[in-house]
């Protein structure tokens, strides 16, 4: 499904940054998989990488066999379309759309007419348990509210990945779990996910955990006993 | 094309702040570009109706008393016109005139038929006296006076159809007779003046009147048009000169006598009314564009604002799969349908006060009146090219930060707060 070769990425703003240096990685269809590490560790750009948001310097990222590799920000687009499914640590939703146009949007850039992608969005919302909310403003819900009507937007294209970039940061604790819960759920009907966190217990609900540190992968674990402590000193900077 | 209209109206329905701000520069800049053009089109109409069918390049010259005592002469001699004038105009002054022509006024007299009469002033005139004036007979109305009764002396009358009425009702007045003073007249034509319509001046022949009224070959004032070689104030101002000069040697005035001979030069008028026009279009024409000019930037200012306060938006619209000409589509678009619709409603405003304005400033009829404004309208042509041109341009100061919106990555728009 996802495969990486040698991945190298450099920022240059001001003093030239490496914060990719060579990443190979393979994720299988179907997996559950976290990537951690300190902030700066470059989990955040491994996570564009994968979602075709940011390009990199070298090496090669084959999403479904297909070489994703200096594309046109048109072809990137319909890539990210068709492909990826995104899962935002603030949501971002368009905040003059209500919740059902939100979620349909993804349809209307695959030009979808308008009600047929308003019943399919329906769906899927009724599926998040926010059917009542459909016609609801994104500063009318709650934040676990607003990242379900994301997670229903990321849905709707039947995307091959979900990829989410700290989907509970924003959350407290117990709506975290629920959202953790509809993540799993999702996984469990086939769909590959991958979640950037830098929490111990997000990345637990996972079965494989990639850490990274200063642009390295340093282990993966596999973590399909769900057996990773809290408390993991060795893995906490 | 549909769900991307309807995809603008939500849009729009739900940030109306900003649609409106947009709009309200488009429509003022039209309305008051609008409104300009119409007063200075107001001001035009009003000078040129008062010039009226008159022809532009016709010089009169009257007799006076000298003021200056030269060549033995006494000064407050009484200096006369006339066929000699006529004469040495035309022989002399052959490049420089078309046609001269003499005109005896006779002052006022009654004209009657039967019981009906009215007071008109009787001139003596020769044919071409039609077109400076700038008078016009309809249909029907019979003809003016002509080379034939110039030659024969008839007795022939052109009278006002003010007059006709007067005197004639509702019967016809071509061939009949009507007295003047005592002598009988045919009726051989009557005139209207399409600027002034209570004239009821009648013209008779000038031999006729040179005769008839004892006359001998004078003459009240002596009219000649200039030809296309006088087109400038300097050849003008030169010919006059020279004409002066030899019309003084022939009366024996002194050069330098400003009374004894008067001339009125209309096509020196002419020439500083279209100035005045000139001058009076460029000034509208320079505001009207700082006017529209200000609207676009006023247009352009608002696109900015918008497109960098969206960019989270369409960072948000590109990751879900947008690509950057369907964003730049979104925008343009939306923009063409703000300022078409804006523009609209300030083009109907504006043609829509300068329509009402314009009824207040209705033509008057007098003689001696004067229109210093009318019909402040404008062609709807110029406005609606006004209004594509503000579409165009505010279209194209959208563009230009839509299309740096879009070259902004994805990730970064995304991030911007």
């Amino acid at each position: 499904m996802i495969k990486l070769r040698n991945i190298n990425k450099t920022y240059y703003n001001g003093a030239p940054l490496h914060v990719l240096k060579g990443i190979d990685l393979e994720i299988n269809k179907g997996e559950f998989v976290s990537i951690m590490g300190a902030s700066g560790s470059g989990k955040s750009t491994l996570l564009n990488i994968l979602g075709i948001l940011d390009n990199y310097d070298t090496g090669d990222y084959y999403l479904n066999d297909v070489l994703i590799k200096n594309l046109s920000e048109t072809k990137s687009a319909y890539f990210r379309n068709k492909l990826i499914g995104f899962i935002f640590q603030s949501f971002n939703l368009i905040s003059f759309k209500n919740a059902i146009e939100n979620v349909a949007l993804p349809l209307y850039y695959q030009k979808v007419g308008r009600k047929t992608r308003n019943k399919i969005a329906l769906e899927y919302l009724d599926k998040l348990g926010l059917k009542d909310w459909a016609y609801h403003m994104p500063n009318e819900l709650s934040g676990g509210q607003k990242q379900r009507v994301a997670i229903a937007r990321a849905l709707i294209s039947k995307p091959q990945i979900i990829l989410a970039d700290e989907p509970t940061g924003a959350l407290d604790s117990k709506t975290s779990a629920e959202v953790l819960d509809v993540l799993k759920k999702v996984n469990a009907t086939g769909m590959t996910m991958i979640i950037v966190t830098h929490e111990s217990g997000v990345a637990n609900q996972t079965n494989k955990i990639i850490r990274l540190k200063d642009g390295i992968i340093e282990k993966i674990e596999d973590n399909s006993e769900h057996a990773l402590s809290t408390f993991d000193i060795q893995n906490i900077k | 094309m549909i769900s991307l209209l309807y995809e603008i109206l939500n849009t729009i329905r739900r940030n109306k702040m900003r649609t409106f701000l947009t709009g309200f520069a488009v429509a003022w800049g039209i309305f008051m570009l609008i409104v300009l053009l119409g007063s200075g089109n107001g001001l035009k109409n009003g000078f040129s109706s008062n010039w009226g069918d008159r022809l532009q390049n016709v010089v009169q010259i009257w007799g006076g008393r000298t003021n200056i005592p030269y060549a033995g002469f006494q000064s407050g001699r009484w200096i006369g016109l006339d066929n000699k004038d006529l004469e040495f105009t035309s022989a002399e002054f052959q490049k420089e005139v078309n046609f001269a022509v003499g005109n005896i006024n006779l002052g006022s007299k009654n004209i009657s038929n039967g019981q009906e009469y009215l007071s008109s002033s009787i001139q003596g005139v020769y044919p071409q006296r039609l077109t400076i004036d700038g008078l016009k007979i309809a249909q029907g109305d019979g003809r003016f006076i002509n080379d034939l009764d110039i030659r024969e002396k008839r007795k022939a009358v052109v009278i006002s159809q003010r007059a006709k009425e007067i005197l004639f009702k509702d019967e016809t007045a071509i061939g009949k007779n009507v007295n003047i003073a005592g002598i009988i007249y045919t009726v051989v034509g009557i005139y209207y003046n399409e600027n002034r319509q209570d004239v009821t001046g009648s013209y008779i022949p000038l031999s006729t009147a040179q005769i008839i009224y004892n006359r001998g070959v004078n003459i009240s004032n002596l009219a000649f048009t200039l030809s296309e070689n006088i087109d400038s104030e300097e050849t003008n101002t030169d010919f006059m000169n020279r004409y002066k000069k030899r019309f003084a040697q022939l009366h024996q005035v002194s050069p330098k006598d400003d009374n004894a001979i008067w001339y009125r030069n209309r096509f020196e008028d002419y020439m500083q009314m279209a100035k005045v026009s000139t001058f009076i279009n460029i000034a509208v024409w320079i505001i009207g564009i700082f006017t529209l000019f200000s609207g676009i930037v006023g247009v352009s200012n608002i696109m900015l604002i918008t497109v960098r306060e969206r960019t989270r938006e369409f960072g948000i619209r590109k990751s879900i799969g947008a690509s950057p000409f369907s964003i730049l589509k979104l925008v343009v678009v939306e923009s063409i349908f703000i300022t078409t619709i804006f523009g609209y409603i300030g083009l109907v405003c504006g043609v829509g006060i300068t329509e009402f304005a314009s009824g207040f400033f209705e033509p008057s009829a007098g003689r001696d009146s004067f229109n210093a404004f009318l019909n402040p309208t404008v062609d709807i042509n110029v406005a609606i090219q006004a209004t594509l041109l503000l579409i165009i341009a505010g279209t194209v100061a959208g563009l230009f930060p839509a299309l740096k919106a879009v070259k902004i990555k994805t990730i970064e728009a995304l991030n911007n707060k």
